[in-house]
């Protein structure tokens, strides 16, 4: 069981209010990721649940119990450090074994559920190596293998993947989605990098200023943002917002359209008019900067390769249903 | 840097710093074995002449050879002991988050900057002292009698004296060991359930491993040479309980003016800081590669 529930979170480091009261419910078994720009307080968040820090206020529950006072080991958690924290002199049989050691286990027991950690990550040819002598990826492995090897409610990933290389990155999200639905163990992930809280989540939490913006599944986030801040960080490249007359005609102050759901036409009647400033052709994609005079840069994405090269005029036609309206506070408007 | 225009410049420019470096060398060493092989007292001038080995036998049978050997020992030995034993525990100590750290930290290395004639002269008279020295009042606080400290243990007053001079420089690599040391990695332990004892034996020390290493290295050199404490505060005595090689062989120059004994004794002081070298570096050195 892992099911972790937050009521009231508060942190604050002196006169500075990090966390400033989050709710959150975390069913068992679900993989929550924690998204948002540095300085969010994601990071803060994830070390109040492991108990690396103490809130201030509210209460953290996992599976009914309040775990405020209880100290990290004793929570049943296990984490993976964004520097993997490794414990340099230990071979990778010593810094999988550590926590089992510390829990007293027998030693026979000890080397089976280390093998059988091993064996699950791959890392059974370098169980007597240091870390030191392994790759980023291995030793992201080891780091794994070491929260695994516990059998913990919940693991707690902070920003795991930020220090392998691109096309690691890839293949290593989804190997740690594959494991986490293998095992069926609940996961808080915290990144900043929105592709991986889209494709790894079964559940995003974004984060801004220290305020829980929106609770939901990615294509939630991404289908009805809750404000302006998850409109614009949810999506890549960004959504495009359009102020001021425009907008009012549509009852809203400010109006949003992703770049996927603009229309280009060459040379084409109604939409919005304006000049491609610079074409990205990717051969997949063809993404577009168009000046369009008054209402600012616009971002359009086409599926596929489209022909148009900086200065051409085109037009751009929003889909009318997928058209996001926001409110003064930029709270979303919901027809 | 590779290629040969700029490997023969910086030979070149290097030449004269080796040179005068190596005459600088070897120019002492060379009359250091002539004079070890002469018959050679300031008490007796002219009467210098060559004696072969002779002064090396009889430096190496003296009696007081060994028990200065041993004296080197147990006094590098110890000293070594008591700083890294205090040392560590001081250092964990001072990385902990106080007010004032950085008077605390000033104030813990300021025996390292004191002369070690001045520290063992206020050691001797202010402190040790067995009519006036502090020591002497707060037993008498307790009702207890003075404690003459050279003369009813000498050696073991000196070590007291070196430790604490050297106890700062262990502390300072230790602490800067320990600030290096991964915070996150204490975190992990700390998940993974290792109690404060546990993350100081699993996580800690063997992070301090290299760091200590340094420092039984370095204080290793220096001790092995200690003079001025043993100068200014027992003169090598009672008879030669405080007298180590470097002592020996001072007063076998100084003392009896034989110089051509002491230069003997110097070469074998060389050869023996060699050996204890070797060894050293075997042993700890391996801590040191990659």
């Amino acid at each position: 069981m892992g099911q972790i529930r937050l009521q009231g979170v508060q942190k604050s480091f002196g006169p500075v209010h990090i966390i400033k009261g989050a709710d959150l419910e975390i069913t068992d078994g679900s993989f929550v990721v924690f998204v948002g720009p540095s300085g969010c307080g994601k990071t803060t968040l994830l070390r109040l649940i492991a108990g690396l820090e103490d809130v201030t206020g509210g209460a953290i529950l996992i599976d009914g119990r309040n775990v405020v006072d209880v100290p990290p080991a004793k929570r049943g958690l296990s984490m993976v450090f964004q520097s993997y924290a490794l414990y340099p002199h230990m071979s990778v049989r010593g810094n999988i074994a550590f926590g089992l050691k510390m829990a007293g286990l027998p030693k026979d027991e000890i080397n089976r559920k280390v093998e059988a950690a091993a064996a699950t990550l791959n890392l059974t040819p370098y169980l007597d190596r240091k870390p030191r002598e392994l790759s980023g990826g291995q030793r992201q492995r080891v780091a794994i293998g070491r929260a695994i090897v516990r059998e913990p409610k919940a693991f707690l990933f902070d920003e795991p993947l930020s220090n392998l290389d691109a096309a690691l990155r890839v293949q290593m999200r989804l190997e740690v989605t594959r494991l986490q639905k293998q095992l069926g163990t609940t996961a808080i992930y915290v990144t900043h990098d929105q592709v991986e809280a889209m494709t790894m989540a079964d559940k995003i939490v974004v984060l801004n200023g220290g305020k829980i913006e929106q609770y939901g599944s990615p294509l939630e986030l991404y289908e009805k943002p809750a404000n302006l801040f998850v409109a614009g960080f949810i999506g890549s490249p960004k959504m495009n917002f359009v102020t001021g007359d425009l907008a009012k005609q549509q009852g809203a102050t400010t109006i949003g359209v992703r770049p996927e759901h603009l229309k280009v036409e060459r040379d084409g009647q109604g939409g919005w008019h304006g000049t491609v400033a610079v074409a990205e052709h990717l051969g997949s994609d063809t993404f577009l900067y168009v000046d369009a005079g008054p209402l600012g840069m616009l971002t359009a994405r086409y599926v596929g390769e489209l022909d148009l090269h900086p200065g051409d005029k085109v037009s751009l036609i929003p889909d009318p249903a997928r058209i996001h309206r926001f409110d003064d506070g930029g709270k979303s408007i919901r027809a | 840097m590779a290629t040969q225009q700029t490997q023969l410049l910086a030979r070149t420019l290097l030449t004269p710093a080796v040179a005068l470096l190596f005459i600088w060398m070897v120019v002492p060493l060379a009359l250091t074995i002539y004079f070890a092989t002469l018959h050679y007292n300031l008490l007796d001038p002219g009467s210098e002449s060559f004696v072969g080995l002779e002064n090396f036998r009889y430096f190496l049978t003296d009696p007081a050879f060994l028990a200065s050997l041993q004296n080197t020992l147990v006094l590098v030995g110890s000293v070594l002991a008591i700083t890294i034993i205090l040392g560590v525990p001081l250092a964990l100590l001072l990385d902990q988050q106080v007010v004032g750290l950085s008077i605390v930290r000033l104030m813990v290395i300021a025996p390292f900057f004191v002369m070690p004639t001045v520290s063992a002269l206020v050691w001797k008279n202010l402190l040790m002292h067995p009519v006036s020295g502090l020591f002497a009042w707060i037993a008498h606080l307790f009702g207890l009698p003075a404690i003459d400290w050279f003369n009813e243990a000498p050696l073991f007053s000196v070590i007291l004296i070196i430790s604490w001079q050297w106890l700062p420089f262990a502390t300072l690599i230790l602490l800067t060991a320990l600030q290096s040391l991964d915070e996150e990695q204490k975190e992990a332990a700390e998940m993974d359930g290792a109690s404060a004892i546990s993350t100081f034996i699993y996580i800690t020390l063997p992070h301090l491993a290299r760091p200590i290493t340094v420092v039984i290295l370095i204080e290793t050199i220096f001790l092995l040479t200690v003079f001025a404490e043993i100068f200014v505060t027992t003169g090598g005595g009672p008879g030669l309980q405080t007298t180590n090689i470097a002592f020996l062989i001072y007063s076998q120059a100084l003392i009896q003016y034989d110089v051509g004994s002491a230069s003997a004794g110097g070469l074998v002081a060389v050869v023996l800081a060699n050996i204890v070298a070797f060894f050293l570096v075997r042993i700890v050195g391996r801590n040191l590669e990659a």
